[in-house]
């Protein structure tokens, strides 16, 4: 296990440098590409928890559909290409970064006082497959018994969604 | 550390939640603020990810897929509104926004 815990430390080193300059960067299309580098290697912590259909879910989805909306909005808004020093609130920096700090330091000590260090390893990956093989499989076992209204509920949000988006970005 | 732990990922989620509540709370850009939202959506899905492996549960997996959904619809209407702010005001800019504050 001492391989994952490698990959790990490697994968989330990359997240939080990424989400820092996706928060931070002076530039609206560098934000976006630091996007995809967060999306895709919070795809694969996804894999070493042994959840692959949400890996792959979270790149068709997040990488190919969002970030290519995020693209897009950002051309359609005509945002500065290149420096653009009035993306962030300067007189907010102060307060912003306080709060999540603090939002940290709260987070960070429950939850080393609920499961400490040495307290919950995680069982090993046999556990999480399943009888039919895969996690996939399980996933869609679950999703189309146990899960199916509110899987039937998030098609009807999603085609909710789709008309209202339609209906506000055409022009009459 | 030889096994993986639960809490590394839970506190790599709660790091990345701050940074997209700092994103949202520090950005002007409405784009730019709806980006620091898909960084808060992705620590609770991590987050649902490493309960669903510590149970040994598919449960955290399906949850992180409807949130996934979600996500993609709160995506669409977003940027549908924010084009629309865009087309009426010539301007993204939160601070321009400012007619409910008395």
């Amino acid at each position: 296990m001492v391989a994952q815990n490698i990959f790990f430390y490697a994968i989330a080193a990359v997240i939080v440098w990424s989400a820092f300059r996706v928060v931070t960067t002076q530039n609206v299309v560098h934000a976006a590409l630091h996007l995809v580098a967060v999306l895709a290697s919070v795809a694969a912590q996804y894999i070493l928890l042994a959840a692959e259909f949400v890996a792959a879910t979270q790149v068709l989805v997040y990488i190919g559909a969002i970030v290519v909306l995020f693209l897009f909005g950002i051309m359609l808004t005509r945002a500065k290409i290149g420096r653009d020093q009035e993306l962030t609130h300067k007189s907010a920096i102060v307060g912003g970064a306080l709060t999540a700090l603090l939002l940290l330091a709260v987070m960070g000590y429950s939850l080393l006082d609920e499961f400490g260090w040495s307290r919950t390893p995680l069982p090993e990956d046999s556990r999480l497959i399943g009888v039919n093989g895969s996690n996939s499989a399980t996933v869609s076992d679950s999703i189309f018994s146990q899960y199916l209204v509110p899987f039937e509920v998030i098609s009807v949000l999603l085609l909710a969604a789709l008309v209202g988006a339609i209906v506000l970005a055409r022009k009459d | 550390m030889d096994d993986l732990l639960l809490n590394q990922f839970l506190l790599l989620g709660a790091v990345l939640f701050c940074l997209g509540v700092y994103g949202v709370l520090v950005r002007r850009n409405a784009v730019l603020v709806l980006m620091s939202i898909e960084l808060i959506l992705n620590a609770v899905n991590i987050n649902l990810i490493a309960f669903g492996a510590w149970r040994g549960d598919v449960a955290g997996s399906v949850f992180a897929l409807f949130v996934i959904a979600i996500a993609a619809a709160e995506v669409g209407v977003g940027l549908a509104i924010v084009l629309l702010i865009y087309r009426n005001r010539r301007s993204v800019d939160l601070d321009d926004i400012a007619e409910l504050k008395g």
